[in-house]
């Protein structure tokens, strides 16, 4: 188990890299903390499995250095590095039993034929794999070799950090749910240190404590589940968390107010605006939208049921805003009144929320 | 250079040895060749290409070959094509059977068809002539060209058909316009491996010809044994066999390793 | 691919089945029917059952031959599948090189094989040949044309020569197509080059290498251009494989009723085997 610190972190895949678009991985500086649950959520392209690639010494950094426990690992192998991956797509030695799969990295570092045994069958109580010890590992569906995949990892016992690479993806969508809490309760069991890399919001936020959000190779926040969703502090987080995603509207700032299509509107950090930006923005979530008697006046486009709430969609001078009402209130129709609530209401300049200092995510 | 490159160089180094003898040869006169042996041509002569540039016996040969392998090629493509489409889409009565059928066409020792062919193709009319040669080859090509083209339609989604009607394409016109476009990568390795065995095979092209259609591989072997050892001629006439295989492989070259995967691996 | 049943595929199918079947029932029922038959003079023929059949197993010719084509087959398997796949290893999976060495080694694969007869013929010949010179000048005693040892060395350095690069490109193509994900994961479990062979690359080529054993058996088993021009079968009928054999029968003009005895018997014999490896390679598969 390690403390795993990544310095200045850059990654390209050319060989003289010069400008920043060479580069997968801009600038990544980020502790991570013995025994946490991480997720590294982000769009495909985003640069996480080159990050998770990185920290398992698959490949080798451009630039920066990596440090488990103080150590400077950059250059040392995954083997070195103790480390355990499971990848997308279930991988196992197709020849060999079960058993035998989750024996075999205990087997290649010399350990004694007893204390596999034991490790073999603990790992395999943990995972529900006791009854399939002695088939082959062919046979077993795509989340029972999901397991042996992950079994391999966690026989060693002095694996340092245990990583996923979007683990889910081959898994069928009603055994996802459950291979995710056998992943969170092993994650309460034995405290190593995981990091779960995915597109998915709902695997993210479900599985981790903190959650690192990426995108276009930078690292844009980073912070549990609770404050990425209320707190975004980039429009960007605003947009890929939550189901529909944050509002983000165009916006003016003077003297310390700030106002949309001409209504003055309560944001809570208003007053930080540096004022210097090129792009202006409010940011509000449809969850902290609501019908007011008064406010800024919109019309209302559509509604669509999402079950036990519904999705209202507004136009305001063209734009769009979106709100939710639970489910068994009225529908609201032609012109409505919003109000944004101004605690979870942001000034974004550049994209960025003001008073935030960006590229330093905390 | 580590052991892998070291064993690489060796192997193609070895494949290329005899190739370049051939070369080497093609250069001398018949003379030097029996007069000992040389790495290189010590007088060099284009002697041998000349004669079979100017010789109509010679470069017709080569017209000829060349005749019945396009022949062959775009005949069983045309005939596979159909065929592995239906086995790629459909059941049908018997369609097991009639596959395994076709494969088993493979594994049939030219040698045990010779003299059948022979009679077969006397009975026909199409004795010594490029037809023959070619529509004998298909045996061996069609059952191969429908294996490949089968393997590449079936990874072709049957929702592009079904799109297709429901915009009107009638079944030629979507075959052609839409079809064939997306597998064109698997044509072009059916048509690699039937141009290579038409090209590369003697013991039908030979005996199934005697003057009017004689291809080079006949050609050549005639030049062993009647007129004594004329080498240097046999080795200009070998070197220029070379040429359209080689042209092949360049513009496959791309496909060579997908194309081995008979779009099955 | 969720196929329909459709009778009328059937019309897709004709072209395939008449040009076959011209091409293959024809000629086979001609041969079955002359096996089946005997004639004392021309254009008069006898029902001989199965005595044609009997005779060629029993004739001590074709047992040689067949014995002689058997070594052949089997020595030629146990050198070109392993190189094959051993050069397969040692290619690179990517970069400027790969096209390069894959034309080059195919190149073999593309002469007419009357060609690749010759090229051997002539290497090998003592006094003026790259290869006949060489051995002879090293001190080896080296003739092709007189010595049957001489002869079946060569025969078979030519095959390996000349086809060794089909099994390497289909290897090849196996290999590739193994998810990089794989070797990642036998890297983070500690192991070994030869357990990464053993139980990563081997287990996931073993279709590809079923399909260039099966190739290479029966080729080899029809093996006749190459040969023919480089021995004649000989010396004496030291090279004579089956094909070889069959040819001179058939094409000798006697009796024609041996001839389509042993051609029968030679296809037969080819699609057992052909079956029986099938069958073996695909037993130990589980899916």
């Amino acid at each position: 188990m390690a403390k795993i610190t990544l310095q200045n972190l850059r990654q390209s895949y050319y060989p003289n890299p010069s400008k920043d678009e060479d580069y997968a991985l801009k600038r990544v500086h980020l502790d991570w903390e013995d025994g946490g649950a991480y997720a590294l959520l982000g769009p495909s392209g985003c640069g996480k499995t080159t990050l998770l690639n990185l920290i398992s010494g698959l490949l080798v950094p451009t630039e920066g250095k990596i440090l488990f426990d103080g150590k400077d690992v950059s250059h040392a192998s995954p083997e070195q590095r103790n480390i355990a991956q499971v990848f997308q797509f279930p991988v196992i030695y197709d020849t060999m039993t079960v058993y035998d799969n989750l024996a075999f990295p205990l087997r290649n570092r010399g350990v004694a034929e007893a204390e596999i045994d034991k490790r073999v069958k603990d790992i395999a109580e943990m995972l529900d794999l006791s009854k399939t010890l002695k088939n082959r590992a062919s046979g077993l569906t795509a989340d029972g070799k999901q397991k042996i995949s992950l079994g391999r990892g966690l026989v060693r016992s002095d694996v340092n950090v245990i990583m996923f690479d979007e683990p889910l993806t081959v898994i069928d969508p009603h055994l996802k749910w459950q291979l995710r809490s056998k992943l969170k309760e092993l994650h309460q069991r034995i405290r190593r240190t995981m990091i779960y890399v995915t597109h998915d919001q709902t695997e993210a936020l479900t599985f981790a404590d903190q959650v690192v959000v990426m995108n276009n190779g930078e690292v844009v926040q980073t912070g549990t589940p609770i404050d990425l969703f209320e707190q975004p502090r980039h429009t960007f987080v605003g947009h890929f968390i939550g189901s529909p995603g944050m509002n983000v509207l165009p916006c003016e700032v003077k003297g310390g107010k700030a106002s949309f299509a001409g209504n003055s509107v309560a944001a809570a950090n208003a007053a930080q605006a540096a004022g210097k930006a090129a792009r202006v923005e409010l940011g509000v979530r449809p969850e902290f939208v609501s019908i007011a008697k008064s406010g800024i006046a919109a019309d209302v486009v559509k509604v669509t049921d999402a079950g036990r709430y519904r999705i209202i969609e507004t136009k305001v001078s063209g734009h769009s805003i979106k709100l939710l009402v639970p489910e068994g209130d009225a529908v609201p129709e032609g012109r409505i009144h919003l109000n944004f609530d101004p605690a979870h209401t942001q000034v974004y300049e550049d994209g960025w929320m003001a008073g935030a200092r960006p590229g330093e995510p905390s | 250079m580590s052991k892998r490159h070291i064993v690489l160089i060796v192997y193609i180094v070895f494949l290329m040895l005899p190739i370049y003898w051939l070369l080497n040869m093609s250069f001398k006169t018949t003379n030097e060749i029996l007069g000992g042996f040389s790495a290189y041509p010590r007088e060099f002569t284009l002697d041998s290409y000349r004669t079979i540039f100017t010789d109509p016996t010679w470069y017709n040969a080569y017209i000829n070959s060349i005749s019945y392998v396009a022949i062959n090629t775009v005949l069983s493509i045309l005939v596979a094509l159909p065929a592995a489409y239906a086995f790629s889409r459909y059941r049908f009565l018997g369609d097991k059977h009639l596959f395994f059928w076709l494969l088993s066409n493979r594994m049939a020792p030219p040698a045990v068809f010779v003299l059948p062919f022979v009679n077969l193709y006397s009975a026909v009319g199409l004795f010594d002539t490029p037809w023959a040669v070619a529509l004998s080859h298909t045996l061996f090509n069609v059952p191969l060209a429908v294996w490949i083209l089968e393997g590449f339609m079936s990874g072709v989604p049957k929702e592009l058909d079904e799109t297709a009607y429901v915009d009107g394409y009638s079944f030629p016109r979507f075959f052609i316009r839409i079809f064939l476009p997306t597998i064109s990568a698997g044509i072009g390795v059916a048509a690699f491996f039937c141009f290579m065995f038409s090209w590369v095979e003697m013991l039908l092209a030979k005996n199934l010809t005697s003057v009017a259609a004689k291809p080079i591989v006949a050609a050549m072997t005639k030049t062993a044994s009647t007129s004594g050892y004329e080498l240097g001629l046999l080795a200009a006439a070998g070197v220029l066999t070379l040429i359209p295989g080689a042209v092949v492989i360049y513009f496959v070259r791309n496909y060579i390793a997908k194309g081995f995967a008979l779009g099955r691996v | 691919m969720n196929k329909t049943f459709n009778n009328r595929a059937w019309f897709l199918v004709i072209p395939v089945f008449l040009m076959v079947a011209f091409n293959a029932l024809i000629p086979l029922m001609t041969v079955v029917n002359y096996s089946v038959q005997e004639s004392f003079v021309a254009n008069e023929y006898f029902w001989s059952g199965i005595r044609w059949f009997g005779e060629l197993l029993r004739n001590p010719d074709f047992q040689s031959s067949l014995w002689r084509q058997v070594i052949f087959t089997g020595v030629v398997l146990l050198i070109q599948i392993p190189l094959g796949l051993g050069i397969a290893l040692c290619m690179p999976k990517s970069g400027p090189w790969v096209s390069v060495c894959l034309v080059l080694m195919a190149l073999p694969l593309l002469i007419p094989w009357n060609v690749v007869g010759s090229m051997w013929n002539i290497m090998a010949l003592p006094d003026i040949g790259l290869l006949g010179k060489g051995l002879n000048s090293l001190g080896i005693p080296y003739n092709y044309t007189r010595q049957p040892a001489a002869a079946w060395f060569t025969v078979v350095l030519m095959d390996v020569w000349h086809w060794t690069s089909l099994v390497v490109l289909l290897c090849y193509a196996g290999l590739v197509s193994i998810p990089d994900a794989y070797y990642q994961a036998a890297k983070i479990d500690g192991a070994k080059p030869w357990a990464v062979f053993r139980y990563i690359q081997l287990p996931k080529l073993k279709h590809v290498l079923t399909i260039a054993i099966l190739l290479r058996f029966m080729d080899s088993f029809m093996i006749y251009t190459e040969v023919i021009v480089l021995t004649g079968g000989g010396p004496g009928s030291t090279t004579k494989f089956l094909s070889i054999d069959l040819v001179q029968k058939a094409l000798g003009g006697f009796d024609l009723g041996p001839a389509a005895a042993f051609s029968i018997v030679y296809f037969l014999i080819i699609l057992a085997l052909s079956w029986l490896f099938y069958t073996l390679m695909m037993q130990s598969e589980t899916k």
